[in-house]
């Protein structure tokens, strides 16, 4: 791909697959959001996700191919990066120019690649072995349960919120970051800002507070 | 004094350039591939002319001492570039910006030359505006203009207080453009230590390498020098630390003559000094002076009260204020010429009204101006023009859109906010518009050898008017040169590269060498700043603002004991092979000692009051300069004999065809 | 009052360097940085130390020469400045104050504090120019009317100094803003546009071949810039160079 072969390149596709992403948080978020509201539409929007032939073979390879990119991509950059200084300094203010967020988005980025990690062998793997392995009944109603269930274990409900805060914090930089890296710096600037920063609190508040709302439940 | 050829064309004045465009040789454009042009300095002088020489296919080797061209002195020059478009269609020609100069030069200028530069002042706009030069511009998408000192027209281009930036960032990537292209030879941080003269032609130069220290052999079928100016012989000035006069005083120890070495500029609108520790002095823009208000106190007892602290400027009525300018000069007020200005600062601290703790700064006052302009905002925007909050903020504005990053440079350096409280200035060295001898086509007395921009003296006469400065390096380096080059390189298309190995660059480098040893061997007691602080003092005191002659004589004396004791017990630390920044600073103060006392010496021999130079002895009863046309209309070329008190006078005498030499009033 | 300073001392670029502390007494509060450094190298050579090198030149925050890395920031701690215009005021007696050159791979260590700033050089013979020959003849300069707001915007991004404060402070040693800034002016003017796909696409291969670290806006650069050049610039030459590479 030639357009990754320069440094502006890169950091394009960084931000094209970043806002890839948030769409897809987005969309998660949303189906999440019904399992406080409605078990039943929960199940109907999660089985249709989960059996969905262009969901599945089509959108799913998509979005596992932009998270691996972004992946895959942050580090190369990073390595590069850490490069481009051959001595370091001995004495270097960077909080006093740039967020901590700005500075660190390898270490949110890692958090978050390892709650990934969890989180695709909670759910990912079972339900990946459910259908295609093991190759078990179509249960229009598991779906519920199985969320439901995930949340019993308190400590399994703080690391859920501790990776939360990591992607806040991830989010805060990057998603504002990404349209300036697409070229986007115009009088609309301070609107998306406020949007980006309202978006990187609130949703990732809201995957926690529906961790929080099923653990609280079961008592 | 054959040598002392201007090779002024004949013919009307207006007539002279384009007539002698049209005659001199040219050289063809595959013969131009066999030539090879060296330039010294990256200044608007020198860069133009490298962009352009390298355009028009000669190969060309540039130098620049700074670790970019893009650093050169030039950059600072902040106010604007004249030039007689007429725009605004205040009556501005070709004729009045020619006038305006001779004049504003006190008559000390060629008019041939002065009125070349007019004709093509109007090219370098256009050309400027085609590199990308962003010019301030009004709503209509038009250029700005503004108005400077000693003229009564508006026909100065700006970009804000950063004109000499973006003029020579345009330089520079004319240049950036050769280099890309290979014409140009880019050699940065590499010092000209001196010039090779062979069979009588400048075949050459000898530079060190500021890194490594290497020395190094450059030959040329020509070389242009483009160093700027001296006025760091005063150790405080407005120059640039490493700005010198090493490459025009090598070629002048070659046989180049020095011409009117006295005459020098002090600014008028320059931040105090603060202290002993002072390293280097800030100039205010001139363009200031639309907008600011120049005054000091008119009680002695106000001007003690404020030096202690107890009274504030802006505390003190109206009527007890002094606009001496517009006093004294009712038809210019504070857009008298520089000179003239400084010398009335002068004028009034020498009398006790000095309003620093030194006594010497005046007061720039701004408050009208904001209030005018808020004023207008006010009525413009339908607001209440009587509420004074309300105005002072929307004048602020203003003022801050036109100068602001002058005030915020002020602010940082002293400590105060100039929106608020007048500024403090005074004046100090900035300009030399004396320089190396050239003729009519900028070729100094060493065929080969050409002087351009500051380097050279002859567009300013006595004084330099604001935003001429700019106007002539361009015009020189784009414009000029490189049509009158051809007509001495015509002859050189046979000759082949030019052979370093000849004897003439060995005994350059070897002299070169023995100076360096020299210096690294003496292992004195004394920091090579001790002797320039030295120097620049008795420059100041004695060949400042005003000269007289017992001063000029104590101050050769003391210059030539200061140069003496100089190579006794001068202390250069460390090695030849290294980045030594005090070795190079060495040979350059060694040349300013020279210099300086070539500069007394010219001061004494013009008895005269005339620009920038003043001698006390020549005044009217009211105190202004008197000139002496009957015995001073001539340019003094000095030539070489080795050491300075020997130096020859030679003159060059000044014929006014086209405008008749008059006394010099802005009343 | 009186300071610490920990200055990086490096006797050129093959040999490694290190930190040495030097004392300094009676520095007033109304010198200037390098007037300091000026004090204290004279300092140095009286007990026949070797004075640090350091670059500087016009002294008045324009030249672009200067570039120290004060207490762990380009140009010091002051705003909107070089460091020859920053002044011990900003400092407090007793203070320890480190000074190191510009690092960055492609700024590689001259002298002590001095550094070769070159690839910049290099970055803007790549394209940071209007390809137009010197000539009597170009057109009069008020033929082309241009909006006043673009002009000012054109000129706000021209008045970058070069002088790698930028690339000094950004964790990655990106050179954007500095490139950004060249791109930016000439986009803006309709004398640039007509090779602003070739610009933009050369000057970022030739930032990308001299060993700059990609850009991940933190931001910081705008912020230490002493001309304040705007991040907006680097928004436009992302811009710029989208379109030049699908344009081909």
């Amino acid at each position: 791909m030639s357009l990754t072969a320069s440094s502006i390149g890169r950091k394009v596709a960084m931000a094209l697959s970043g806002i890839f992403l948030v769409l897809f948080l987005t969309q998660h978020f949303s189906i999440n959001l019904l399992s406080i509201f409605s078990e039943s539409l929960f199940n109907q929007v999660s089985h249709f996700m989960g059996n969905n032939p262009i969901v599945q073979f089509i959108l799913q390879p998509i979005l596992i191919f932009g998270v691996l990119f972004h992946f895959v991509m942050g580090f190369v950059l990073e390595l590069q990066n850490s490069k481009s200084r051959s001595t370091s300094y001995s004495v270097y203010k960077g909080k006093t120019n740039a967020s901590w967020m700005s500075r660190n988005m390898i270490l949110s980025g890692i958090v978050i690649l390892s709650f990934l990690g969890l989180h695709f062998y909670d759910f990912w793997v079972p339900e990946m072995n459910y259908k295609y392995v093991q190759v078990l009944p179509l249960d229009q109603n598991r779906y519920f349960e199985e969320l439901v269930h995930k949340f019993e274990s308190p400590v399994r409900v703080a690391i859920y919120a501790l990776s939360f805060i990591f992607l806040s914090l991830h989010l805060l930089h990057g998603f504002a970051s990404s349209f300036q890296s697409v070229g986007l710096n115009n009088k609309y600037t301070k609107s998306i800002k406020s949007f980006t920063t309202a978006f990187s609190i609130i949703v990732p508040i809201g995957f926690v507070f529906i961790a929080v709302f099923h653990y609280i439940n079961k008592f | 004094m054959a040598k002392l050829e201007s090779k002024i064309p004949n013919g009307p004045v207006a007539e002279k350039w384009t007539k002698h465009k049209g005659k001199i040789n040219l050289v063809s454009p595959a013969n131009k591939r066999l030539i090879d042009v060296i330039v010294v300095g990256t200044g608007l002088a020198g860069a133009s002319a490298s962009a352009t020489l390298a355009e028009l296919g000669y190969n060309v080797k540039t130098f620049c001492f700074q670790d970019s061209p893009r650093r050169a002195h030039s950059i600072a020059a902040q106010g604007g570039i004249n030039a007689a478009k007429n725009y605004q269609g205040d009556g501005d020609s070709t004729y009045r910006l020619f006038y305006d100069t001779i004049k504003g030069g006190d008559y000390r200028s060629r008019e041939a030359n002065v009125h070349r530069l007019a004709e093509v002042s109007t090219n370098i706009i256009d050309q400027c505006v085609a590199q990308g030069v962003p010019f301030a511009r009004d709503y209509g998408g038009l250029l700005d203009n503004r108005s400077f000192g000693g003229v009564l027209v508006s026909r100065t281009f700006y970009a804000k207080g950063q004109t000499g930036q973006q003029l020579l960032l345009g330089a520079y990537s004319a240049m950036n453009r050769q280099i890309g292209r290979g014409k140009i030879q880019m050699f940065n941080r590499h010092e000209m230590m001196d010039i090779v003269v062979i069979d009588g032609k400048a075949r050459g130069i000898i530079t060190r390498n500021l890194v490594n220290g290497n020395i190094e052999r450059h030959g040329a079928h020509a070389v242009v020098i483009a160093s700027g100016g001296y006025g760091n012989v005063f150790f405080l000035s407005t120059n640039a630390m490493g700005s010198n006069v090493s490459a025009t005083w090598k070629i002048h120890k070659k046989g180049a003559y020095f011409a009117n070495p006295c005459f020098t500029q002090i600014h008028p609108t320059c931040i105090p000094v603060s202290g002993d520790h002072q390293s280097k002095l800030t100039l205010m823009s001139e363009s200031l002076r639309n907008d600011g208000r120049i005054w000091v106190p008119k009680k002695l007892e106000d001007v003690k009260a404020i030096r202690e602290g107890s009274l504030k400027p802006t505390e003190i009525k109206e009527e007890d204020r002094d606009y001496y300018l517009e006093r004294r000069y009712p038809a210019f007020g504070n857009l008298v010429p520089r000179d003239v200005a400084s010398r009335a600062a002068k004028e009034r601290c020498d009398a006790g009204f000095g309003v620093n703790k030194t006594g010497e700064a005046v007061y720039l006052d701004f408050a009208s101006a904001i209030t005018r302009y808020g004023k207008e905002q006010a009525h413009v925007k339908g607001l209440n023009e009587d509420d004074p909050i309300l105005v002072k903020k929307l004048g602020q504005q203003v003022v801050r859109a036109k100068y602001g990053n002058l005030f915020q440079m002020y602010e940082k350096i002293v400590d105060q906010n100039p929106y608020e409280t007048p500024m403090m200035i005074y004046p100090a060295v900035h300009y030399t518009m004396g320089g190396v001898w050239v003729d009519y086509n900028l070729m100094t007395t060493i065929p080969g050898c050409y002087a351009i921009g500051e380097a050279n003296f002859s567009d300013h006469g006595a004084n330099r008017l604001g935003a001429s400065a700019l106007m002539q390096g361009l015009a020189d380096g784009y414009f000029v040169l490189p049509y009158t080059i051809g007509d001495y390189l015509a002859d050189d298309i046979r000759t082949g590269p030019i052979d370093t190995n000849h004897p003439e660059f060995e005994k350059a480098e070897a002299a070169v060498n023995a100076q360096i040893e020299g210096f690294l061997s003496n292992h004195g007691k004394n920091s090579v700043d001790f002797y320039h602080r030295k120097l620049g003092k008795i420059m100041w005191d004695k060949c400042g603002m005003s000269r007289n002659e017992k001063g000029l004589r104590q101050a050769i004396k003391e210059i030539n004991e200061l140069r003496e004791d100089f190579y006794k017990n001068v202390n250069v630390p460390g090695k030849s092979n290294e980045f030594n920044e005090q070795l190079a600073k060495a040979g350059r103060v060694a040349d300013f000692l020279e210099l300086g006392e070539l500069f007394a010496r010219d001061a004494l021999e013009r008895t005269e009051s005339c620009g920038g130079h003043f001698r006390e002895e020549s005044q009217t009863p009211e105190g202004e300069a008197l000139r002496d046309d009957k015995n001073f209309t001539f340019v003094s070329a000095w030539e070489s004999k080795g050491n300075p008190s020997k130096a020859k006078l030679h003159k060059e005498d000044l014929k006014y065809e086209e405008i008749e030499v008059r006394t010099r009033s802005y009343k | 009052m009186n300071l610490t300073l920990k200055v990086w001392r490096q006797p050129n670029s093959e040999t490694k360097g290190k930190i040495e502390t030097y004392k300094i007494k009676d520095v007033s509060p109304d010198m200037s940085f390098l007037e300091m450094m000026d004090v204290l190298n004279e300092q140095l050579m009286s007990e026949k130390i070797d004075p640090i090198a350091f670059d500087h030149d016009c002294r008045e925050g324009i030249c672009g020469m200067c570039s120290m890395f004060i207490n762990g920031e380009a140009h010091g701690p002051d705003r909107l400045v070089t460091t020859c215009q920053l002044h011990m005021r900003k400092f407090k007696d007793g203070d320890t104050i480190t000074i190191e050159p510009f690092r960055a791979k492609a700024f590689p260590v001259i002298k002590d504090l001095a550094v070769d700033r070159s690839a910049f050089d290099r970055i803007q013979q790549a394209g940071g120019f209007v390809s137009i020959n010197t000539s009597g003849n170009t057109q009069d300069a008020n033929a082309i009317p241009i909006d006043k707001h673009d002009a000012d915007k054109a000129f706000d991004s021209a008045t970058c100094i070069g002088c790698g404060a930028c690339v000094a402070t950004c964790k990655n040693a990106s050179a954007m803003l500095f490139v950004s800034a060249k791109v930016s002016q000439y986009a803006l003017l309709p004398q640039g546009k007509v090779e602003a796909t070739d610009r933009v696409l050369n000057m970022v291969n030739q930032m990308d071949e001299e060993g700059f670290g990609n850009c991940t806006n933190t931001g910081a650069c705008e912020v230490e810039c002493p001309k304040g050049i705007s991040l907006e610039n680097i928004a436009r030459m992302n811009r710029e160079y989208l379109y030049a590479s699908l344009k081909g």
